[in-house]
């Protein structure tokens, strides 16, 4: 590569930046939309993103100074989240598993938006159904792993492996993320049904807002779903392998 | 970068979306009741909102009364006195202000002055208000419970207010936070329609840099709520498991009445973190939107363009963005890093800049103006007043070395009242004022509104502007009785009594503006489309008061920025916002 090639890719490259930062600053000064390529739906969609990821970051930032604040020593994840499978116990297991669960979900989900746009039903349907499965399969797998916790004698208030406050941050995070989980499959359900029915091609309105919807909310049902994946990438990190 | 040679007024660009489908309403109940509509659904916000308001105005009395004749009233006792004090405290800040303000306004004015047919989402809208009003009973269900609502102060801190010998411990604590968690998600729903409704449903011409800074207020205001409020809901959340499962979040080991609690480890300090990264961005939630319609009103009545109209955009972001980290603030006496108190002292007088900068500007726009003393005008002027009050002690309170001896007085208490308590109020009665016409058609009486303005005005200076001296003779706040002390004359107790006198009067004198409001919806003046020949767009509706989807066949077009006042050339004094431009025009 010549110094003379650098050069113009340097130059080209800065060129792009610069049109693109241009390209921002026309879209706010412009009138209509500030997002020029997104509906209302999927802008209100991201800005509750933003507001809920506020809310998680608030739950592991509690969760970080109450296990700092407390006298008692952290029980040991690894240990406390090992299953006994032939014998053996392996660390973390099930949360590898619920974490593979919930990665392939968003990857069916991102099939699921491509086949919506391409108006292909069944199969958009079929794989929303899927995700749903696999989701309630995550929701399923979490009550197993509650279950044996507390029956462990883990509680909300103490358990008996070290700090109270192991048992509270537990179930109070993972709880509030398997709700994001369940409100998620439920409405994949009722968005799978609709895509299924056709009801975004004939326009049927909606139920309650008497609206007609459209493909799109295929996306933003995805935008939703990619985002509790998402938290749950960092409830693990920080939560089970801290 | 605007070309000179290029006129600026040419034709906006065509529409980029569709006409919205409106759901229309069949029946009674979904017209008037469960209604889509944002001017319905901010008529709900705003009734609710002050019918709460008048209880905390109640309430305010009975504190007023104990302080000023401490045991003379007999059913004022400890308990009542602080939990008058606490739902005193939350309703005003959160359930009055911050939904009078977003709901109310934010839901009339937004789609009106952005040239919308509604919020983007209506039905979300009118799930935000039903939430709300749920949060609101279930708020005041607490005095019909055993024991009462909660005594904890409207901070609610730990361990304090989850303990036996607080009032209200039974039951008033559980619903104040599952209240105050409904009201977040409630919010959550109407605030993420106001902030898309302003980005993406702007019509032909409105950019962002001609909106109205009333929108701009409000904009900013819900932008940070979303951001905000999130704190108080996950403090609510865990405050209420260390309250039910007996959790210890917040909790650190401690005995209470010689018991030992089950309590342990916990962090006190988490809960005011969490409490203040929503409570002092709550301060601007509550003080932007009146800000920005503030601007609107001076600008309106005196007949001249807002100054500064980009700097005071600017101002309001960077109010915004510096509020969320001054939070510290309220906790330099709970005991912090040195560094950290020079942090958020640093921040904390450096929003005076932005804030001084808008002050500035309100009162270059009234230099040399055509000043109108109209009712909404006279409110203006009388925020101007006592938020240049309020900001100034303010600075007292940023500095951490000052505020460490007033931090428990009634110097606070002067200083927020004047601040987020008169100022935004005084804000409110001159938008209502303002947009009465627009909203039934008919004009308040302007000689009860100068009665109300002064009665108002005055008598909250002399309500709040002694408590300043009280507050540095060291008379503290929230104190049921002051038994023997020393420190504080007797003269003080004189002067307690006067205060409590006013704030009876006030208190009572607010029967007039409600008065004056009732009266005129019959028998107040026809108003016409623009009673006050204003240029921003929700004056230029087809029909007064706005017909469902706001703009008849056709969305306005706009062609200029909202201040076009005393235009020279102008067929009248004023250039309505989609009037089309004349001939060698340069509003921005």
């Amino acid at each position: 590569m010549t110094a003379e090639h650098v050069t113009t890719e340097h130059a080209m490259t800065e060129q792009t930046l610069r049109s693109r930062v241009l390209g921002v600053m026309a879209d706010w000064s412009s009138d209509q939309r500030s997002f020029k390529s997104a509906s209302w739906g999927k802008a209100m969609m991201w800005i509750f993103l933003v507001s809920d990821t506020f809310v998680f970051s608030c739950f592991l930032i509690s969760y970080m100074t109450v296990r700092m604040s407390t006298t008692v020593e952290w029980p040991h994840p690894s240990e406390i989240f090992a299953l006994d499978i032939g014998g053996k116990k392996i660390p973390l297991i099930l949360i590898a598993i619920m974490t593979f669960d919930l990665i392939t979900s968003s990857g069916t989900m991102a099939m699921a938006v491509n086949f919506a746009y391409a108006r292909e039903r069944k199969k958009a349907a079929i794989l929303m159904l899927v995700t749903a499965f696999f989701g309630a399969a995550f929701v399923g797998m979490q009550a197993f792993e509650w279950t044996k916790l507390i029956h462990e004698g883990v509680r909300p208030w103490g358990n008996p492996f070290g700090a109270a406050q192991f048992g509270s941050s537990f179930f109070m995070i993972t709880g509030f993320h398997g709700f994001h989980v369940s409100i998620g499959v439920i409405f994949l359900l009722i968005v799978a049904r609709a895509v299924w029915r056709g009801d975004y091609d004939v326009g049927r309105p909606g139920f309650f807002t008497s609206r007609k919807g459209r493909y799109e909310i295929v996306e933003i049902m995805g935008l939703y779903w990619h985002f509790v994946d998402l938290v749950w990438v960092f409830i693990f990190a920080f939560f089970y392998l801290w | 970068m605007t070309d000179a040679s290029v006129p600026q007024n040419v034709a906006p660009p065509p529409a980029e979306v569709e006409d919205v489908e409106l759901y229309h309403a069949h029946s009674w109940l979904t017209k008037y009741v469960f209604c889509q509509d944002a001017k319905v659904i901010a008529i709900q916000y705003a009734g609710t909102a002050i019918t709460v308001g008048v209880l905390a105005l109640v309430l305010s009395w009975v504190i007023r009364l104990q302080l000023a004749f401490p045991g003379a009233i007999p059913f004022i006792d400890a308990s009542v006195y602080y939990q008058s004090v606490t739902m005193h405290g939350m309703i005003m800040v959160v359930y009055m202000l911050t939904a009078i303000f977003l709901g109310g306004f934010g839901n009339y004015l937004i789609p009106l002055m952005v040239g919308a047919r509604d919020m983007v989402f209506p039905y979300v809208n009118m799930l935000s208000y039903w939430v709300y009003l749920i949060a609101t009973l279930v708020l005041v269900s607490s005095y019909f419970v055993p024991g009462g609502p909660t005594g904890a102060g409207w901070t609610l801190y730990p361990p304090q207010s989850i303990l036996t010998g607080t009032p209200g411990y039974d039951y008033g604590i559980i619903l104040m936070l599952v209240s105050l968690i409904l009201f977040i998600v409630g919010f959550t729903m109407g605030g993420l329609n106001y902030v898309v409704t302003v980005l993406q449903a702007r019509t032909r011409g409105m950019t962002l840099m001609r909106m109205p800074l009333t929108v701009w207020g409000i904009f900013a205001a819900a932008v940070m709520a979303l951001l905000a409020f999130p704190g108080l809901f996950v403090a609510c959340v865990m405050l209420l498991l260390d309250r039910t499962l007996g959790t210890s979040f917040f909790m650190p080991s401690l005995v209470e009445l010689g018991e030992r609690k089950d309590y342990v480890g916990g962090s006190p300090i988490l809960f005011q973190h969490l409490f203040w990264f929503f409570g002092h961005p709550e301060v601007y939630i509550v003080a932007l939107p009146a800000f920005g319609i503030v601007s609107d009103l001076i600008s309106v009545h005196a007949r001249k363009n807002i100054f500064g109209y980009r700097m005071m955009v600017w101002a309001i972001i960077a109010i915004g963005v510096l509020s969320m980290v001054v939070w510290g603030h309220h906790m330099y006496v709970s005991g912090m890093d040195p560094w950290f108190g020079f942090f958020f002292a640093v921040t904390t007088l450096a929003i005076a800049v932005p804030t001084a900068l808008k002050v500035y500007n309100w009162v270059l726009t009234l230099w040399h103006a055509d000043i109108h003393f109209t009712t909404p005008m006279l409110f203006a002027l009388g925020f101007l007043v006592t938020f240049v009050n309020g900001g100034i002690t303010g600075l007292y309170l940023g500095n951490v070395i000052v505020d460490v001896p007033l931090s428990a007085t009634l110097f606070v208490v002067a200083h927020f009242h004047m601040v987020m308590g008169i100022a935004p109020v005084l804000v409110i009665f001159g938008a209502i004022y303002h947009w009465y016409p627009k909203i039934t058609g008919r004009m308040m009486d302007e000689r009860l509104g100068k009665i109300h303005f002064w009665i108002t005005f005055l008598g909250a200076y002399a309500i709040f502007f002694p408590m300043h001296y009280l507050g540095v003779l060291g008379m503290p706040r929230r104190f049921y009785e002051m038994g023997e002390t020393a420190f504080v004359p007797a003269s003080a107790a004189t002067l307690n009594i006067v205060i409590t006198v006013i704030a009876l009067a006030v208190g009572f004198a607010q029967s007039i503006f409600f008065y004056n409001l009732f009266r005129s919806l019959k028998y107040g003046a026809p108003a016409g489309g623009n009673p006050w020949r204003a240029a921003s767009l929700e004056w230029q509706t087809p029909e007064t008061p706005p017909g469902h989807g706001n703009w008849g066949a056709h969305l306005p077009v706009v062609y200029r920025w909202p201040y076009a006042y005393s235009v020279p050339g102008a067929p009248e004094d004023y250039l309505p916002q989609n009037a089309p431009p004349m001939s060698g025009e340069h509003s921005p």
